[in-house]
């Protein structure tokens, strides 16, 4: 067991961070802000972090990088990112819909290029030699874990709350949400900016683990990737970006492991080794068309619920009784 | 009828003429060539029954809009209680204790009916996002109270014990109750009706006037009430203002406007 985690430490790590990522973009889809700037904050709280720990942060060569830095360079890009969220956000989400989602990626695209030319992010080659703040790769679950768990207790106990149901207000209809008091733009700002606060801190921590940090980052493959897994996964209950995340960033892994087993046709194995994005976009193709709401939605939880308690609740009643 | 018509009938009624709460002054809102209202200015008074009337089409709606926020009106004012709202943006006026109702029901409608009203007090609670997620004061008394005042709305528009069924999921009828359990829950002190009764059965229309009567009592609210429904309108109002292609013809107690030849050629006239 021990061995399979070492083996596949790298991917294990990569799927709670994209977990985390998920939950950053779900953040403003709670008040129906589809926002594809996640990316962007992301590359940001990299650069922050490869920026502090390679320039700012004296560490000697071969020696561990100390956690409290990196916890000063969580608080720096969440900083960073929640106030350029703030800035970008106020004329941003005037926008809707399909509008705000294609501004967020042009702003991901100028952070891009600006780093791309910047001389402080090491331009084209990005910054390489970040230090390492742990022994192994596995113990970069240290941080990963505690930051989704933390993440998936914040968006679930912000759900039902008082802003959060102000956020769900605005997701149902934003004009009835404005006429019953709530401030449409100061809410989906809010939103907008706790997202890219989560976005920055991932960032963050992600530099570490890659060692390098470039452009590459945070360029709109990486927008694609993300809504990929709120997509797949579910915009409607933020399990779905969660688990979204886990099981996308594993695919790739699962379909070379099973492709490794033999036994199966050579064109076949060489497919599923080979064919990865060819199998990731049918996937994607698949699930808009036959779960246009993505995989996990609350209808599918009531039934996982239901499956388990097994009496038949209340509610059920009451909507086939109600159904025309 | 001119606006000064309408004074001397206030004249006529002294018993009724208390503070004046919303003003509208030369409010006119055209859509491109459309003028849908035009030049329409009336005063209401603190708790009364005002009816607002007209054929299909007269601006009724847009009105209650422009009262709102949700439109603005291409020129003219509006005054509540002596301050302009006129640019006030919709949720600022219902923070000043104005809350309306739609003609098109527009409930959150995945939420339940307890939600959809418990939403509606978010400007009188405050608790921010850390209280909230972390539970710290006022978070959990406030979503206590917020739940217990909610339940209290329900039951009062006979809804309580559904308060967990989806908003979506109710008959029209019960739909438009909960809207106005919604609007109630931001504790306002003039209400907005968009025709309440449409969609209701007979009985519901014949019990629906008895509440809005006891709701304005007991919240001692003033109502504005947009309706098709000539009986609940004749019975229940103070006042009715008439509109017809965006221009007021006529204002005043019911069995006037009733009589008024421009209102019988415009709008009794051919309903009957």
């Amino acid at each position: 067991m021990s061995d399979f985690f070492h083996a596949h430490s790298s991917v294990i790590v990569s799927m709670v961070f994209a977990a985390v990522l998920g939950l950053s973009l779900y953040l403003p889809l709670m008040a129906g802000q589809l926002s594809l700037a996640s990316p962007g904050f992301y590359a940001l709280g990299g650069y922050v972090a490869a920026v502090f720990s390679t320039k700012i942060f004296n560490v000697a060569s071969g020696a561990h990088f100390p956690i409290p830095y990196l916890l000063i360079e969580m608080i720096v890009a969440a900083v960073l990112c929640g106030a350029l969220a703030i800035i970008v956000g106020i004329p941003a989400l005037r926008l809707r819909g399909i509008y705000l989602a294609l501004a967020t990626v042009a702003f991901v695209e100028i952070l891009r290029v600006v780093s791309l030319n910047l001389k402080i992010t090491g331009g084209a080659v990005g910054i390489f030699k970040i230090p390492q703040p742990f022994r192994s790769t596995l113990q970069y679950l240290w941080i990963a874990l505690p930051l989704l768990i933390l993440a998936m207790a914040f968006v679930y106990r912000l759900e039902k709350s008082r802003i959060g149901r102000a956020f769900t207000a605005i997701r149902e209809d934003e004009l009835a949400a404005d006429a019953m008091g709530i401030a449409p733009t100061y809410h989906k700002v809010l939103a907008f900016t706790m997202g890219a606060i989560l976005a920055g801190i991932v960032g963050t921590v992600s530099a570490h683990f890659l060692n390098t940090w470039n452009t590459r980052q945070g360029d709109f493959n990486a927008s694609i990737t993300v809504l990929a897994i709120v997509l797949i996964g579910g915009s409607r209950t933020f399990l779905g970006p969660v688990l979204g995340g886990l099981v996308l960033t594993a695919l790739p892994e699962i379909l070379r492991s099973v492709a490794d087993i033999g036994g199966l046709p050579h064109w076949l194995a060489q497919f599923l080794k080979d064919g990865r994005l060819i199998i990731f976009g049918l996937l994607l193709v698949l699930c808009t068309v036959f779960f246009p709401q993505g995989i996990i939605t609350p209808e599918f939880l009531g039934r996982v619920r239901r499956l388990f308690s097994r009496r038949p609740r209340a509610t059920t009643a009451d909507e086939a009784r109600a159904a025309p | 009828m001119t606006a000064d018509v309408a004074e001397s009938i206030r004249a006529d009624a002294p018993d009724r003429a208390r503070a004046v709460v919303l003003e509208a002054t030369g409010m006119t809102r055209r859509f491109g060539g459309l003028v849908a209202v035009n030049d329409v200015s009336f005063t209401v008074n603190d708790g009364e029954v005002f009816g607002l009337i007209g054929p299909n089409g007269a601006g009724k709606t847009t009105l209650f809009n422009l009262m709102t926020g949700l439109i603005q009106p291409t020129s003219g004012r509006l005054h509540y209680r002596g301050a302009d709202i006129t640019a006030l943006r919709p949720h600022q006026v219902a923070a000043r204790g104005i809350a309306r109702t739609f003609q098109n029901i527009r409930l959150f409608g995945n939420l339940s009916a307890v939600e959809n009203v418990m939403i509606a007090q978010h400007v009188h609670t405050r608790s921010g996002v850390l209280a909230g997620v972390l539970g710290l004061p006022p978070a959990p008394a406030e979503a206590r109270a917020t739940r217990k005042k909610a339940m209290e709305l329900l039951d009062l528009v006979g809804m309580a014990d559904r308060a967990e069924t989806k908003a979506v999921n109710f008959a029209y009828g019960d739909q438009r109750r909960l809207e106005i359990a919604r609007a109630l829950a931001l504790e306002p002190h003039v209400l907005l009706l968009d025709e309440p009764a449409a969609g209701m059965n007979p009985s519901e229309k014949q019990t629906l006037s008895g509440f809005i009567r006891s709701v304005r009592e007991r919240f001692d609210l003033t109502v504005l009430l947009i309706e098709h429904h000539v009986p609940l309108v004749m019975g229940l109002c103070d006042r009715i203002a008439v509109l017809n292609f965006g221009k007021l013809i006529a204002l005043g107690p019911p069995h006037v406007v009733q009589k008024d030849p421009a209102v019988i050629e415009a709008y009794l006239g051919d309903a009957g």
